[in-house]
């Protein structure tokens, strides 16, 4: 700790005793995120500019300190944990919507500005910005763009990287750097791309340039109900095979309908064995043309019965139920662990099949509530934490579920990201040659690798070892 | 990183710092699974920037110090004296964490080391004074507000404020907070029937619609006469026959929100015979949401079936009118234009949100514009405003920006408290706004024969 001393000194100099949190206590608070993996901060900074954050990003360098960037900390993968100790960089106070330009339909924010504060604050001009993780009434764009952030709506939309044109970083030595801009092409490389979802692994971001999207003038909300739950997997193809691209396409299985409808009261049924929750968006004619064709698609695939959303409280109240699905769940079991991984959507009957094996063999009940359109799975795994090794447990039967999703032709993660949470699993995906490429690229940007460290890119014999190493601390680790 | 309280939890080892009578649970706090969809909901947050100042950080905090990790200490008792207790994370909260209920308990085991307060000599002084003495019985109250009544109709109050001494004894903000007490206080209403009527002012033919009783509140009786008289009225209007219990006394919320219990307890139990009205009406969020959870602070006492009768009668004002429905051609156009807050324990602590809109959705004429963050906190607060005044200042700034962009004429809320801080936000910019209680603007809109 001796060698953090000097450095608090120096930034409580330049950030004042209230920029900087060095104590125990204080210290101990930015131990999480919202995943399951803990490791103590040396140091927390709060920046509230860019010349901030090239302060602090100066004097880390200078005494060679490991930088974390930090939004909200609603992450699920330990992006913003301090794997190796080090300066935490909280975002948060940079919290400015720095210029709305409707008119070219792009806005610049700073990191910190809310996801959904944003799009509430520009509502009265029609439009929002599109990315909707169900953290958004929390979570920060800033972290939106590390993660590369999804949400049920980014079936028809994309992820976050399709609506930021621009950023302005400062780099690992405090050099600043624009990147794109308002334009929709880019000129000259194209390092946009690379930054979103790079988890502060390349660079800290300080500015923001997103794309507005105008609100659609209809949408229609419709609920198909089964009694199988391949029924519904075999609906979500079929959809697609139609031609239709559904704004959010989402899945319960009927164990988290039953959670979620004793919560919430949406109007899930709670005798059904899956639901489909879909939304088309666009102009009137259209979206009612599309719903007619999903209804018919659905009875084909033998759904029991399809319903629609009456008005605008019904709607709220169905994606209610779709928001506020982990919490609802978690009022059924003392802990869960919320995994995050893709698949083909052709390929949604048999994961799930697998799924349920994979429960009966470690005895853990498996809920499934996910983006089904785009194929990302969000297994949840409830466990006892106090019940010795269950935790291990649900860890393994969720690297279990991964396995999976890569053997059938998916991937690790959908939007979660990396972290530290499956860096051990990135091989499972990429050779090894083309980890050294990615790590090539960090080199360029993070020579000397102090730009949060320990994640995204395997450094760490396993993901198991790890995670055993930094089981939840606190009774609040509910996962 | 050891999972320290995992191993608590499983083991029962007796770790914690909390030794009194009636710790946080586990059950409670462990229903939190840190995903911080509560940060941006909270006002210290917003204003702060601090996970310690987070009701996820709260929470983790009383986790950690449960499993004897983090010391019972000044700063502990710092974060969690900062919090509002607005209980907005409740409502932002998907897994349905009672946060109340653990920083209540929290507050409780503070309680019991009073050298951890690092409250200045006039917070201590007047939050002694105020639950020892003012909030003790309503004689007590009524002395005070007498006291205070003559400093502010005398003249004295306006020599003080001219002279400059409020500012060099520190006390002006305090002194601009402080109710302004009625001339006529709520005293002669005390122990009386009021009969129900119909839209003609005239007693209302056969059995009244319910027949209910009022809680006076303490702080309303001598600086809130008038909502008091507003809200009987109404509620007369509304086919009701009030009584205003003589014998009542305090509900204890105020205690229960700084972590008195014992005090609490008793203040509650000496109401519990009011049970036996249809409806035990509260004018006040604050009161209403602690008095509907009774039971809560009655668990594991012998008394708690009766707590559970009383909670199961209490209703707030607003609640109560839209549930029974104001009677056709009572309410007479009021031409303003107004916006609504919500006080914090009736949208977050007892989910009352749409009642007291619908209420003004009755008054014809009356326009609504809503304010940007209705549900977040003005700062108000009990005696936070007293106690941290800048955050309470901040809040309030807030609240007045959103308020000043609707263009309302008049501010409608439904406690007391929000009342306060909002007058004293509007006397701040010198807007002029009146602000009311829901069930004064009813009043305003009753028969004029029957208005004051």
């Amino acid at each position: 700790m001796g060698a953090y001393d000097q450095l608090r000194r120096k930034l409580e100099a330049r950030f004042g005793r209230a920029g900087v949190i060095g104590d125990p206590v204080g210290r101990m608070l930015y131990e999480y995120d919202g995943g399951v993996d803990r490791a103590t901060p040396d140091l927390v900074v709060f920046p509230q500019t860019r010349e901030d954050v090239i302060a602090a990003v100066k004097l880390a360098h200078q005494a060679g300190a490991p930088l974390i960037p930090r939004g909200a900390g609603t992450g699920l993968s330990g992006g913003a944990v301090a794997r190796e100790g080090g300066v935490i960089l909280s975002l948060n106070r940079m919290r400015r919507i720095v210029e709305v330009d409707v008119e070219n339909l792009r806005a610049r924010v700073e990191p910190g500005v809310v996801n959904l504060e944003f799009s509430d604050q520009i509502a009265p001009t029609g439009f929002y910005f599109v990315p909707d993780p169900s953290s958004q009434k929390a979570c920060t764009i800033g972290g939106n763009v590390a993660e590369n952030s999804g949400g049920p709506h980014t079936l028809a939309y994309g992820v976050t990287v399709n609506h930021v044109t621009g950023l302005e970083i400062v780099l690992a030595d405090g050099a600043v750097a624009r990147l794109g801009g308002k334009t929709a092409e880019c000129q000259g490389y194209d390092l946009v791309g690379p930054l979103v979802g790079s988890e502060g692994t390349l660079a800290i971001v300080t500015e923001i340039t997103v794309k507005l999207t105008r609100r659609p003038e209809a949408a229609r909300t419709l609920l198909a109900i089964y009694d199988a739950a391949e029924q519904a997997a075999a609906t979500v193809s079929a959809i697609t095979a139609e031609g239709i691209v559904p704004a959010a396409l989402e899945m319960f299985d009927g164990f988290s309908l039953r959670a979620v409808e004793a919560y919430i009261h949406a109007g899930y049924p709670l005798d059904s064995a899956a639901v489909l929750l879909i939304e088309v968006e666009g102009l009137e004619e259209e979206v009612e043309e599309q719903a007619a064709a999903i209804e018919q698609v659905c009875a084909r695939a033998g759904a029991r019965e399809t319903r629609r959303a009456r008005d605008e409280a019904e709607r709220a109240k169905l994606w209610l139920g779709r928001k506020h699905a982990f919490g609802a769940m978690g009022r059924l079991s003392s802990n869960f662990y919320v995994m995050d991984g893709v698949i083909p959507r052709t390929k949604i009957g048999a994961v799930l099949a697998g799924i349920e094996r994979i429960s009966a063999a470690s005895g853990l009940r498996i809920g499934n509530i996910f983006h089904a359109g785009d194929g990302n799975l969000h297994p949840l795994v409830f466990f006892d934490q106090r019940v010795p090794g269950q935790f291990e447990a649900a860890r393994a039967a969720s690297e279990d579920i991964i396995r999976l999703c890569v053997e059938m032709g998916g991937s690790i993660t959908g939007e979660h990201g990396v972290g530290m949470e499956k860096d051990g699993l990135m091989p499972l995906i990429f050779s090894e040659a083309d980890l050294d490429f990615m790590r090539a690229v960090k080199q360029v940007f993070n020579p000397e690798g102090k730009l949060n460290p320990g994640k995204l890119l395997p450094t760490y014999r396993s993901c198991r070892e790890t995670a055993l190493a930094a089981a939840p601390a606190g009774a609040a680790a509910r996962l | 990183m050891s999972a320290t309280a995992d191993t608590k939890a499983a083991s029962g080892a007796a770790s914690s710092v909390f030794t009194g009578p009636e710790p946080p649970r586990w059950e409670d706090y462990s229903r939190c699974t840190h995903c911080g969809l509560c940060l941006n909901a909270c006002p210290t947050f917003r204003v702060l920037g601090e996970e310690m100042d987070s009701p996820r950080g709260r929470i983790y905090q009383v986790a950690q110090a449960d499993a004897g990790r983090l010391p019972l200490d000044r700063q502990l008792f710092t974060h969690l004296d900062r919090c509002l207790d607005c209980r907005a994370c409740e409502t932002a909260c998907p897994s349905g964490v009672e946060y109340g209920k653990i920083l209540e308990r929290a507050r409780g085991e503070l309680e019991r080391h009073p050298e951890l307060a690092r409250r200045s000599g006039v917070a201590r002084r007047l939050r002694a004074y105020f639950f020892d003495r003012v909030l003790t019985s309503p004689a007590a109250m009524r002395r005070q507000a007498a006291l205070l009544g003559f400093y502010q109709h005398s003249g004295l109050r306006a020599l003080a404020r001219a002279s400059g001494v409020l500012r060099l004894l520190r006390l002006a903000g305090l002194e601009a907070l402080a109710p302004e007490i009625d001339r006529a206080p709520f005293v002669a209403e005390m122990g009386r029937t009021f009969p129900a009527l119909a839209a003609d002012g005239q007693p209302r033919p056969g059995a009244p619609r319910a027949r209910v009783a009022l809680l006076a509140g303490c702080i309303q009786r001598v600086a809130f006469a008038e909502m008091n008289r507003a809200t009987i009225r109404v509620l007369q209007y509304c086919g009701c026959e009030v009584a205003v219990p003589a014998d009542q006394g305090c509900c204890g919320a105020l205690h229960v929100h700084a972590g008195r219990r014992d005090q609490a307890r008793a203040l509650a139990a000496a109401n519990f015979p009011l049970a036996g009205y249809d409806a035990v009406i509260s004018n006040s969020a604050g009161c209403g949401a602690v008095m509907k959870e009774y039971a809560d602070l009655f668990a594991g006492d012998e008394r708690r079936q009766r707590a559970r009768e009383f909670a199961a009668k209490v209703r707030d004002v607003t609640e109560f009118l839209d549930e029974l429905g104001m009677p056709d051609g009572v309410l007479r156009p009021v031409p303003r234009i107004v916006t609504y807050q919500d006080p914090c324990h009736l949208a977050h602590g007892q989910k009352i949100r749409l009642a007291p809109r619908r209420l003004l959705g009755r008054v014809p004429e009356l326009r609504l514009m809503e304010m940007a963050r209705a549900d977040a906190c003005c700062g108000s607060a009990g005696i936070y405003n007293v106690v941290h005044p800048e955050i309470a200042g901040r809040l309030l700034q807030e609240k007045m920006d959103t308020i000043a962009a609707t263009g309302a004429e008049w501010i409608v809320t439904a406690n007391p408290g929000c009342m306060l801080q909002l007058r004293a936000g509007a006397r701040q910019r010198r807007t002029g706004q009146r602000v009311l209680h829901v069930v004064e603007l009813l009043a305003l809109a009753l028969p004029p024969a029957e208005r004051r």
